[in-house]
């Protein structure tokens, strides 16, 4: 057995008084072996970045080293003196980050930023420096790596930022390379290319990778080893396959269980009348454009008809820019179509004036994807479930007595709505936002992107509550979502976007197991730990 | 209240509070303290302060009480600040908030007409103002509001444009409320920290503002202010020190409680932004 690149001992990290707890990470031990790719799993709070933070040195203020060591190349990486820190940072151990959008620096070439890896290390002469940076660009696949090395970050998609971003860890060769999150903020093709990406790297160089996810489906594409935390604790470790198929703690086994399994349930077909219609819908964005110059358009949705029946949940699949936000706002108008018709129970949403269609909102309404920012944070959630209701004509008493009905139904209590949005956690507001959307009577709600933002078991809660609310309300829904998984375990049927195009639609299980189109294909195929969730 | 502890943990803002409210109280009993009035002749000219019983700051070149002006142009400083104040954010505010609001033509209109007003200089305008309008109490707090109100409408702009941007908005579009009780209720009540914080500062802009058209000569003949005071002693600043240092004295002070006042409310109303470091 080798020896460990990393061996992190009994490693407590404070958090300052007043936090929700003592210790932001307490007590753990493990290692990283030279070669290897650790997962750190666990749900937001957990304090799996707190540890890779701590490492490099970038702990947010207040929050301190408490006790422990961190062994690496036989020092105690915790306690070097800021100048060795520097130093070691680059050099030996690298880190990349989750959002490659903010992570590069917006005005320097990318092949400027590489070099200047080598430059803050005193490595080579410029010229080495260029071509340093060139072949590095060529080893993580970007293509023409002659014009990326010109070019800057805004010109790069997310997953090319990312791409570079690995390119930069990679610069000084580090024994170790610690990835926070490196693919959460990327499309599923996206990610499978940075993950197919980082275990080439590994293989090629032997680093040893400390992998920090939440997703058990990466973990199961690459991990060697995996530990799951809870509240700044170990909870379970051990080879990916022991903690993957046979889990010990029952932590371990809830977060398995709530991951949306590949299962697909078979549908039944839907017969009813159609409670959205629409008919060859177009959206056209055109940005740019000036004096001698024509705009730059994107089709953000190119002529789709599609129908949803009454109590039916249609699932809209796609990746970002895929135009299906966009088509979920158009069909509550949030945004206007160029053209085409949205029939809502016989009203064409998108030929209405300002008041017609002010009194034809409640008709559809919309679950939206972050719950930190749907909510006014000034209103109490009393008035954020009544505003819509009084407008429409509800009297007040008959509102307010339907809004505490509606945190019954949600789980949050009737005696909540008394409460600031601030007091609720992501989940509840969630929550919230369901209420808010069933106080109006919709006929139609558009989920868009509605579980994303949540941990894993969170959002099995709230998938369940949708489930239970649907077969209770015989409720509409266009569920709009980037999580296959996600979209498998709600909905009766799935239409897949790309490039504002509508390119397959069918019943779920249609869909997932036997994919017609080429790119409903790829996106299957992408799913990271696709296999292990079919059989699980 | 944890506004109220957040405030109080910037000592500089409880100090400026403790500051503002003696300048008010003082400007409040001023009546009661000097029943006289400002422009009575109590004693003969020059009297340097302590050298007459009941004269702490000495009398002026006409023989009128130095310390009964300073009391007296409180109340005209702390009025103007305030109402120039308040007629600025009157104009600053909706227009501000409807050209971020409805965005296109509506925002370039109103900006272009900001920008009319943000390429004059701020005190050449006012001067300019009070010439036309005849000096009186009322024209000068005119002309100052007038000045001061375009950065408002910037601020309201840009915060209500980020606003607008956010999901609840979105959310309240669907629930069918009209444009109108969107910005009124939804999101001019989240624009308001920054609004409170800069019209603290704005008072103090404003006083030292009357300040300095009194002191040209500007200001109201028939109000005792300290920007008249400090002008009318400017002649004599060489053998009377104290006529023009008390007044400096008061316009600095009330100014330096007035900004302290507002970053504490800028600390406590942004936690998120305030400085590392301060306990």
């Amino acid at each position: 057995m080798t020896s460990p690149t990393l061996s992190i001992e009994r490693l407590t990290i404070d958090l300052p008084a007043g936090a929700d707890r003592q210790f932001a990470v307490h007590k753990c031990s493990y290692q990283i072996l030279k070669g290897e790719i650790l997962c750190v799993v666990g749900e937001s709070g957990s304090g799996k970045s707190m540890t890779a933070n701590a490492l490099m040195g970038l702990l947010p203020s207040g929050v301190k080293v408490g006790a422990g060591r961190a062994m690496f190349g036989g020092k105690d990486i915790l306690r070097l003196s800021e100048g060795d820190q520097r130093a070691m940072r680059g050099d030996r151990v690298a880190m990349i980050f989750q959002e490659p959008m903010t992570a590069l620096n917006p005005l320097m070439r990318i092949g400027d930023q590489i070099a200047e890896v080598f430059a803050a290390h005193k490595r080579h002469s410029p010229a080495q420096r260029r071509a340093r940076a060139l072949e590095l660009i060529t080893e993580v696949g970007l293509p023409d790596p002659a014009k990326i090395i010109r070019a800057y970050p805004f010109q790069l998609s997310g997953g090319q930022r990312q791409r570079a971003m690995i390119a930069m860890a990679l610069a000084l060769e580090p024994e170790l390379l610690i990835a926070d999150e490196p693919t959460t903020a990327l499309d599923v093709t996206t990610q499978a290319q940075i993950l197919k990406l980082i275990l080439d790297l590994r293989d090629r160089r032997g680093m040893a990778v400390m992998f920090i996810t939440h997703d058990f489906g990466v973990v199961e594409e690459i991990a060697d080893r995996v530990i799951v935390m809870r509240h700044g604790q170990i909870v379970e470790a051990g080879t990916a396959a022991d903690v993957l198929q046979d889990p010990q703690h029952d932590y371990t086994k809830a977060l398995l269980n709530a991951i949306p399994s590949g299962h697909v349930p078979q549908s039944a077909p839907v017969t009813n009348a159609p409670a959205l219609q629409i008919k060859s819908l177009n959206k056209v964005y055109r940005t740019g454009g000036g004096f001698m110059k024509p705009p730059r358009e994107v089709r953000a949705i190119d002529d789709i008809s599609l129908t949803i029946a009454k109590g039916e949940v249609l699932g809209l699949v796609g990746e970002s820019g895929s135009g299906k936000s966009t088509l979920g706002r158009a069909v509550v108008r949030l945004v206007t179509p160029d053209s085409g018709q949205i029939l809502v129970g016989g009203t064409d949403m998108a030929a209405l004036n300002d008041a017609d269609l002010r009194a034809a909102r409640h008709k559809v309404q919309m679950v939206f994807q972050d719950p930190y920012a749907s909510l006014n944070p000034r209103h109490k959630i009393m008035r954020a479930l009544t505003d819509g209701p009084i407008a429409k004509g509800v009297s007040k008493a008959d509102a307010q007595a339907r809004a505490r009905e509606l945190m019954e139904i949600v789980g949050l209590g009737a005696e909540a709505v008394d409460r600031f949005p601030h007091e609720f956690s992501g989940g509840q507001r969630q929550r919230i936002g369901i209420a808010r959307a069933l106080a109006m009577d919709p006929e139609l709600i558009i989920a868009d992107e509605a579980v994303s933002a949540l941990d894993v078991s969170i959002q099995a809660q709230v998938l369940n509550l949708l489930r239970d609310l649907r077969a209770r309300m015989n409720l509409s829904i266009l569920f709009i979502t980037h999580d296959l998984r996600v979209a498998a375990q709600l909905c009766d049927r799935i239409a897949v976007m790309q490039k504002g195009k509508l390119v397959e639609i069918g019943q779920t299980s249609e869909v997932f197991l036997r994919p017609q189109h080429g790119y409903t294909q790829k996106l299957l195929a992408a799913v990271p730990g696709g296999d292990w969730g079919k059989t699980g | 209240m944890s506004f109220w502890k957040r405030f109080s943990t910037n000592r500089g803002a409880v100090f400026g509070l403790i500051l503002l409210f003696l300048v008010i109280a003082i400007a409040l009993l001023a009546p009661f303290m000097f029943p006289r009035g400002p422009w009575a002749m109590v004693q003969r000219p020059f009297l340097a302060p302590f050298d007459a019983a009941g004269l702490y700051l000495g009398t002026d070149t006409l023989g009128r009480d130095v310390l009964s002006g300073l009391v007296y142009g409180a109340r005209v400083s702390l009025l103007v600040g305030l109402i120039s104040t308040v007629m600025a954010l009157c104009i600053g505010v909706p227009l501000g908030a409807l050209a971020g609001f409805y965005g296109g033509w509506v925002d370039e209109c109103a900006m272009r007409f900001t920008e009319f007003f943000q390429t004059i200089p701020n005190f050449a305008l006012a001067i300019v103002l009070v010439a036309i309008l005849e000096p009186s109490l009322g024209s000068i707090t005119l002309s100052i509001a007038i000045v001061s109100w375009p950065p408002v409408a910037r601020l309201v702009r840009a915060e209500v444009m980020s606003v607008t941007k956010r999901e609840y908005i979105d959310a309240a579009r669907l629930a069918g409320l009209s444009n109108m009780k969107i910005l009124i209720g939804q999101v001019l009540p989240n624009t308001v920290s920054p609004i409170i914080v800069m019209a603290s500062l704005m008072v103090a802009t404003a006083i030292l503002l009357e300040s300095s058209l009194s002191f040209l000569g500007l200001g109201d003949p028939n109000i005792m202010s300290w920007g008249y005071q400090v002008g009318a002693a400017r002649t004599v600043i060489r053998t009377a020190w104290w006529l023009s240092f008390f007044p400096g004295l008061a316009i600095i002070l009330t100014v330096l409680a007035l900004n302290l006042i507002g970053e504490g409310l800028n600390d406590a109303l942004n936690p998120h932004l305030s400085r590392k470091g301060r306990a």
